[in-house]
């Protein structure tokens, strides 16, 4: 089933971290499985946020050896990082397998961020100016909690509660998707895709990589080839209604909008708040209730509908 | 009211409950099969265990703290009480809110309900002064539900009698599987609207998404705005004078009248040139199979 959110602040910064886990803790009985969140910030001018997992949740459970297994691999990222002459500013232990960097680089981000996957079960979930990207097994409250995003500050967030149907119960299979290499691009959908796999190869031979098989990874792909080629986000979604199959709703947030669509069927809810200040929408309206407790007006987009909002 | 003790129902097979609450008449007429009460026993109109209500008496009920379950008991018990008029406070668009109520009752919503809302009732009449989720009134019987906003998709899917209003615009397949009753829709509907139509009436004073009344079996749709498109064996039919009678009391009674009048409605019907369109019974269909 799962459940999607996203919420956009007009022209200010909002709490917007504790804003989505209150929505998606609304919508944990859609998605009982894993969480995540993308949430923008306002980010230093020059400086990157690089969200990565060493390992996955369960791994840690499977003996002494696979810490000593997870400092190799940081020790790994961090060699590969000063040969992209990347200035780690900072960097946080988030969880045991979870790591937060702040870098500054200006040489080519995609061959570091290749490089750096290339290490085993190393996988960077986001890169970029203003996106961090937060996803883990548990409700919103669990993984919000573990990963300090109550008090987050930004413009914008859409967040994903996932209920596994197409793939593993692990981060790797867990929404947002990052579209790498596309800086500050993220993903949530909720739906099956049909034509994943003939979708998946056609990505594949255009060189692009995939982390998992889950079908939602290939609309996190699709709208980052489309970018890169040029294609502004609201003609990427709209071309994806005729060039994805099945039943699907999904939102796109880029570092200073967020978008949605929705297929042809109309198959999979979504609801909608617009105001001058916040849009918010999200699969049920408890969730936008959960921020909104006022009585509001709320609309549901129909079928083949595209919308992109400004921050 | 009853002949028969919740108890003595409670060990009844599924086939002794229904023709001991009165439902025994299954007839297959046509192409269609009616469940109904038999019109000759007035006690059998209301269900055994369905109180009696006192409309001018009133209270209130505020379900912020309280969940779904908690909201819906609390309707029943303040039914049992003899309370015919119960005002819920604060919904905040939770799930399947008000659902089940087999009995008269004014129930009035002060804000949003989420999905299902209203479901399964046989009898109530609801209004919910904000806009309701997915399914509203899915498999409504009888009484009425007033939205005064927007609704979800899944309008009145399956209900068999009743009037279910929304004076806002509503989601897709709106009135999906109907088999009775009225759905009104101030505003605009979706894609699939009356899909798998069997029976009753569909208004919608703007306008109708793609597929409009595909595969529909029968009953009626009319369309003030424009169609999108027809889905598979739906066809227009004329205007009557009796469609614009009953179009204009309908509207009126909820407020809904067009200021132009009911004359640009367009008429829906099914083309039944579907395979399912014979003369057989289904009884004769059984036995041929």
């Amino acid at each position: 089933m799962c459940g999607i959110a996203g919420l956009i602040h007009r022209g200010k910064t909002s709490n917007v971290g504790g804003e989505m886990t209150s929505m998606l803790q609304s919508l944990k009985h859609r998605g009982p499985d894993s969480t995540g969140f993308a949430v923008y910030g306002s980010g230093n001018p020059g400086d990157y946020v690089m969200r990565l997992k060493v390992a996955e949740q369960e791994d840690m459970g499977k003996g002494s050896g696979v810490r000593d297994l997870i400092e190799a691999r940081i020790a790994e990222v961090d060699k590969r990082l000063a040969s992209h002459d990347a200035q780690v500013k900072s960097q946080s232990r988030v969880t045991p397998y979870a790591l937060r960097y702040v870098l500054g680089h200006s040489g080519d981000t995609e061959a570091m961020a290749k490089h750096i996957e290339e290490v085993e079960g190393v996988e960077i979930l986001s890169l970029g100016n203003a996106l961090e990207l937060i996803k883990d097994l548990g409700d919103a409250t669990v993984v919000s909690g573990q990963y300090a995003l109550g008090d987050f500050a930004g413009t914008h967030a859409i967040g994903h509660t996932r209920m596994a149907t197409e793939s593993d119960v692990d981060i790797r299979s867990a929404h947002p998707y990052w579209a790498f290499p596309y800086n500050d691009v993220s993903v949530v959908h909720n739906g099956q895709i049909t034509n994943y796999w003939i979708m998946r190869r056609q990505m594949e031979r255009k060189g692009h990589r995939f982390m998992s098989n889950c079908d939602s990874e290939l609309l996190a792909v699709y709208t980052a080839h489309n970018l890169a080629n040029g294609v502004s986000l609201e003609d990427s979604l709209r071309q994806s209604i005729d060039e994805i199959d099945g039943v699907f709703t999904y939102l796109v947030a880029t570092s200073d909008q967020l978008g949605m669509a929705k297929d042809t069927m109309a198959a999979k809810p979504l609801v909608l708040y617009e105001s001058d200040e916040l849009i918010a929408m999200a699969s049920e309206e408890v969730a936008i209730r959960s921020i909104l407790p006022q009585e509001i007006d709320t609309t549901d987009p129909y079928d083949e509908e595209v919308r992109v909002w400004q921050a | 009211m009853a002949s028969v003790s919740d108890a003595e129902l409670k060990t009844m097979s599924q086939e002794e409950r229904a023709r001991a609450l009165g439902m025994m008449t299954e007839q297959l007429t046509s192409r269609s099969m009616f469940i109904e009460f038999k019109p000759g026993e007035e006690a059998r109109f209301g269900y055994p265990w369905a109180p009696d209500v006192d409309f001018n008496k009133r209270t209130e009920i505020d379900a912020d703290a309280m969940t779904t379950t908690e909201v819906n008991a609390k309707i029943r018990g303040l039914m049992r009480e003899g309370f015919g008029t119960i005002v819920v406070k604060n919904p905040r668009g939770k799930h399947s809110l008000g659902v089940g109520i087999l009995s008269r009752l004014n129930l009035i919503f002060e804000g949003s309900l989420g999905y299902f809302g209203t479901g399964l009732i046989d009898g109530p009449n609801v209004r919910i002064n904000g806009r309701v989720g997915w399914s509203c009134a899915e498999n409504m019987m009888s009484g009425t539900v007033v939205v005064e906003k927007n609704a979800g998709s899944t309008f009145g899917a399956a209900i068999r009698g009743g009037d279910l209003v929304c004076k806002g615009s509503v989601g897709s397949r709106t009135g999906i599987d109907m088999k009775g009753g009225t759905i009104i829709v101030g505003g605009d509907t979706g894609a699939l609207s009356g899909f798998m139509m069997q029976r009753g009436r569909m208004v919608v004073c703007g306008n109708a998404g793609k597929n409009l009344g595909d595969s529909m079996y029968d009953g009626t749709i009319f369309i003030g705005g424009s169609i999108r498109s027809l889905g598979v064996d739906a066809v227009e039919a004329e205007l009557t004078d009796l469609d614009r009678k009953w179009l204009t009391r309908k509207l009126t009674q909820y407020g809904l009248m067009p200021d132009k009048g009911v004359d640009h409605f367009t008429k829906v019907v099914a083309g039944k040139q579907l395979w399912n369109y014979d003369n057989l019974e289904p009884s004769e269909k059984k036995l041929i199979l």
